[in-house]
Parts: C-alpha cells; structure tokens; sequence
C-alpha cells in the first residue's frame, strides 16, 4: 500500500514537471518564433527599398504610378537599361569608377605594406610612433582636410585630374589598410623571413619575394574593403571633379539623373547599375567583407 | 645578424612613400584649414590676416549654430539606436540558425554609395509616388506629408535612411564581439540557473564593454561630421531645417565662396571631433585590452 501511494506520487510528480516542462517548452517556441519575426522584420526593412528599386528601375512611368508599388511590370522593360546606358555617359562614368578605385587600391596597399613592413618587420626604436602617427588619420574629419587640399590642386592644375582623386583616396585608405594589415603581419611567424634574412637576402627580396606572398588573404581583404569605399566615395570627387569625362558613377548619376527627373525607370536603372558591381561583389566575398569591416570598424 | 632589417635607409625607404602621402594630403592640409580660417578669403584671390574674427563671426552665427544642433541630435539618435543593435547582436548571437545569412542581409546597405541611397530614399520619401506614402494612403490615411519638404520632418526623415545605412555594420561588430566570448563562461553562469537575460546583461555585455565603448565613439564623432545624404537629398533644406556642420561648411566654402569662414568651421569641427575622440576613449582607458 503504502508502495502504491509513493509510486502515485511519483506518477504524479513526473506528470507535472513533464507538463511543466512541455509549458517551457511552448513558451520557449513563442519566444522563439517573436524573436525569429522581429529579427525577419529587420531584414525586411534592409533588403525591401532594394527590392522596390529593382522593380521600378523595370517599369515606365505609367506603370509605376499605376500599378501597385510591389507589382510586376506586364512585360519587364530592359529597355531603360539600354536606354540609360546608351544615352548618357555612364559607360565613361563606370570606366572611371574602375580606373580610379583599381590604382587608388594597388597604391593603398603597397604603399601600406611597405609600411607595415617597416614598422613590424624591422628593428627600430620609434616603430611605435610612427604607428601612432599613421592611425590618427582615422580620426580626421573629411571637411577639415577639403579647403586645402581643393587650393593645392588648383595651384598644381589637378582639378578635373584623375591623379587627384587616386592621390587622395590613397592618402584617406592609408591608416584603415595599415590597422587591417598590422593584425595580421602581428600574428603571422616571422621564421621564414627570418631565414631568408641568415641566407643573405636583401630587404626587397624579403618584402616582395616572401612577405608580399604570404600576406596575400589579408591583402585581398583590405582590398576589397577598399574598393568599396573608393568606388562609392562622394566628397573629393564631388569637388575635385567637374569636367564630365572625369566623373565617377557617383556623381555622375546624381547629374545624370537631374535630367530624367520624372522618369522613373530610367533613375532606377541608373541606380541599380551603379550598386550592382558592388552586390555581386558581396555575393562572391561576402565572407571577407564581413571579415574586413570587422577588422578595421574604427573608421566610420 | 640583421643587419638588412636594421638599416635606417631601409626603414625610411619603406616608410617613406605612405606617410608622405598622408602627411601632403592629410597632417599638413589640417593645420592649413587652421591657417585658413583667421584669413578673408574668397578662394581665388589675395587673403587677407583677420585674426579670429571667422571665430567671432562663427559665435554670433545663429544658423551655424542651428546646423550643430541638428549634428548634435543625430549624435544622440545614432548613440541611442546603438542599443537596439546590441539588442538585436544579442539575439543573433545566440544559438539562431540563419544568423550568418541575417547580418549578411543587414550590411548590404552599407555597401552602396551614399548618393545612390540618397536617390533611392527620395524616392521612397516620394510626396505623390513614394513607396511611404502610398502605404500611408492604401490604409487610409489622407494627405500624408511631403517628408523632405516639410521642415518640421526634413531632418527626422533623412535620420531614417542614416540608420538604414549604419545598423548592419554597427550589428557586424556586436555579433564578432559577442562570438568572442568563451563559451565557458555562459555555460556556467546557466548551470547556476542564470537566465537568458541575465546572461546577456550581467555577463555578455560587461566583457564587451570597450567594443561598445569604441562603438560610442564611431557614432558620435561619425554623426558630427556627417554629409553625404544630407547634401544629396535635402542641401540643408527647406531653409536650413535639415542643415549640419559639414554641409553649412561645404556651402559656405563652394556655394558661398567664403573659404575663410568655411576654412574656420572646418577646423572647429576638427577640434571638436577630437575632443569628443580623446574625452570618450579617455574613460575607456583604465580597461587593458582595447579593441577596434
């Protein structure tokens, strides 16, 4: 009997924590799916200006005033793609994007190894200055630098001169590529140089023949990195550049698009080829990219 | 046996092109803005040495000072939404499938240039085609506002797209953060019982502190010396509603052609994001390891 009862109790008690469990369980699931739909809620509100753009950059005009904002074109109208890219200059714009950020990141990126080299690689005293000296460049406001530098160019006749703006976004990329390299030259053994340096090798054997090459991942990183700020880049060339074979895409479109002022399809499009090379770059690399902006977030 | 690495040529000859470059195109344009602003100057031709009468001017100017109140105000709304990311970091970080793919999907803003965002959101901002107000319209609301135009609203609604811009990348830093903490440490706190909330404040965030602190700082000074959108989308209109320091400098330099007085606020604003620089990373420097 008295078995019977323990035994009932026990049933008892199990049944409750299984249920009390179960109610943990379910509110467990609330909790989660909330979370899920707040957290679903954001991604939507990133990603959706982005969706409508893209379907308006496929409508005409009567279409997007007309049809619901997240309706599908009757017949997509690649034709203001065509249109944009055809019209105005934006093939120059685009050409200039590439030829400006691809010599700004070459240069930013030699010019910050050998940097880096210098102060992690080789022996002396005020390697320390001179690392200080380089990362408060990532605390100068942008303004405070553009008076000067406009009268310098002016005075050396590079207003509406490529060479300005690739000198500057090499200058501004310095200190946030040497900060990205710096972490990882810290970490990555130095044996190797090391015997290079007992075989007899010269510095520039050493940097170009074996460091180079071995901190090639974190070079693509900082590259990558780089080729977003420089191709999305608004104030130098903003100010620097107004001849219009010299523009970039940035503000190229911003003058281009003045004139389509009502045409909707036509900005839209203009719009998405401009972001596109940088969203295929993120579908490719979205890895390093994430892995970049997390290794040189202080500039911001 | 270093003598390769050790030879002063060497080192200058390594260090030399970098740091010349920074020091023409950066060190010495700052002091220059400096120089500049005690001068009257139009930017083409003679200057003129006025001591600090810019800065006197700069005191009495009601409308500099009404484009620092707005930087000010998208300093403390950029400060604030820092907690909803961290809030959201936390969340991520916690065992979420899908968390790799969501703060992928929240950075991509970030990587698209300033103008195209620009554009994009006047559109969005549309007074009669806008995606906003033909949501606000399809749920019955009459004549919604025309956002940029209006100067009571200007301001606020270029705020929006800011933070679109931002949140990814300010999520992207909390979430590496917060994947940093050993494991260890959050799996004995919840075998004492310790529940999720507790976890995350009394323990996650505490061992994250200096990148909050470091965070603090990047949207301060970031807001400080923000420009990109403003220019484009709204110039500092109507009438200086949506004005802030770097976009009432660029005005008065390249609009205006008073590079003096341009050349003074551009040095202000220097002094001042140094300042807030040094006073922010000055209470964070007791912590040992700080992190960018």
């Amino acid at each position: 009997m008295r078995n019977e009862a323990l035994t009932e109790k026990q049933t008892a008690l199990a049944r409750q924590k299984a249920a009390e469990q179960q109610k943990g369980k379910i509110r467990h699931t609330i909790s989660m799916t909330l979370l899920y739909i707040v957290l679903a809620i954001v991604g939507v509100f990133q990603i959706f200006p982005l969706v409508w753009l893209v379907l308006f950059s496929l409508k005409n005009n009567q279409e997007v005033f007309e049809l619901s904002p997240f309706a599908l074109p009757a017949t997509p109208r690649w034709e203001n793609y065509i249109r944009v890219w055809t019209e105005g200059n934006i093939g120059q714009y685009f050409f200039n994007s590439v030829l400006y950020t691809g010599s700004a990141v070459v240069l930013t990126i030699l010019f910050a190894s050998m940097a880096t080299f210098a102060l992690t690689r080789m022996k002396w005293k005020k390697s320390s200055l001179f690392l200080g000296l380089f990362m408060v460049g990532l605390m100068i406001p942008v303004h405070s630098t553009l008076i000067p530098l406009f009268n310098t160019f002016s005075n050396l006749d590079l207003i509406n001169h490529p060479l300005s703006i690739i000198l500057t976004y090499t200058a501004f990329n310095l200190p946030i590529t040497i900060m990205i390299l710096y972490g990882f030259y810290q970490v990555l053994p130095r044996e190797v140089e090391e015997a290079a340096v007992m075989d007899g090798a010269s510095v520039h054997r050493i940097f170009f023949g074996i460091t180079l090459p071995m901190t090639a991942p974190v070079i693509a990183t900082a590259a990558i990195i780089n080729m977003i700020y420089n191709w999305n880049e608004f104030v130098f060339i903003n100010t620097f550049i107004s001849a219009d074979q010299f523009k970039t895409l940035t503000v190229g479109i911003q003058n281009f698009i003045g004139q389509y002022s009502t045409d909707w399809g036509a900005i839209g499009a203009t719009l998405v080829i401009s972001i596109l090379p940088i969203l295929i770059a993120f579908i490719f690399l979205s890895d390093r990219i994430v892995e970049g902006i997390s290794a040189g977030s202080v500039k911001g | 046996m270093d003598q390769a690495l050790s030879s002063k040529k060497m080192i200058a000859l390594y260090l030399a092109p970098g740091l010349l470059l920074l020091l023409a195109l950066v060190y010495i344009p700052i002091f220059q803005t400096g120089y500049f602003g005690l001068m009257e100057w139009n930017g083409i031709g003679e200057m003129s040495f006025i001591g600090l009468e810019n800065y006197t001017l700069l005191i009495q100017d009601a409308a500099f000072w009404d484009s620092a109140w707005h930087s000010l105000l998208l300093a403390v709304f950029s400060a604030l939404s820092l907690i909803g990311y961290l809030l959201i970091s936390l969340v991520l970080a916690g065992k979420i499938k899908g968390a790799n793919f969501l703060r992928k999907i929240y950075l991509v803003p970030m990587l698209l240039a300033s103008v195209a965002i620009a554009q994009l959101w006047m559109k969005i901002y549309h007074p009669t085609n806008g995606i906003l107000n033909t949501l606000l319209i399809s749920i019955g609301i009459e004549n919604p506002p025309a956002w940029l135009a209006e100067p009571s609203l200007a301001l606020f609604a270029i705020f929006i797209p800011i933070i679109w811009q931002y949140a990814g990348f300010y999520i992207l830093i909390y979430y590496a953060a917060l994947k940093n903490i050993p494991e260890s440490l959050v799996e004995s706190a919840k075998i004492d019982g310790a529940s999720a909330w507790d976890i995350a404040w009394k323990i996650k965030v505490p061992l994250i502190m200096n990148v909050i602190k470091v965070t603090i700082v990047l949207a301060v000074v970031g807001s400080l010396k923000y420009f990109d959108l403003i220019y484009v989308m709204t110039n500092g209109g109507p009438n200086g509603a949506s004005e802030v320091m770097a976009s009432y400098m660029y005005g008065q330099a390249f609009s205006r052609f008073d590079f003096g007085y341009a050349s003074a606020i551009g040095f202000f604003l220097l002094v001042i994001c140094l300042l807030i620089t040094w006073l922010i990373r000055k209470v964070t420097v007791s912590d040992e390891d700080i992190q960018y």
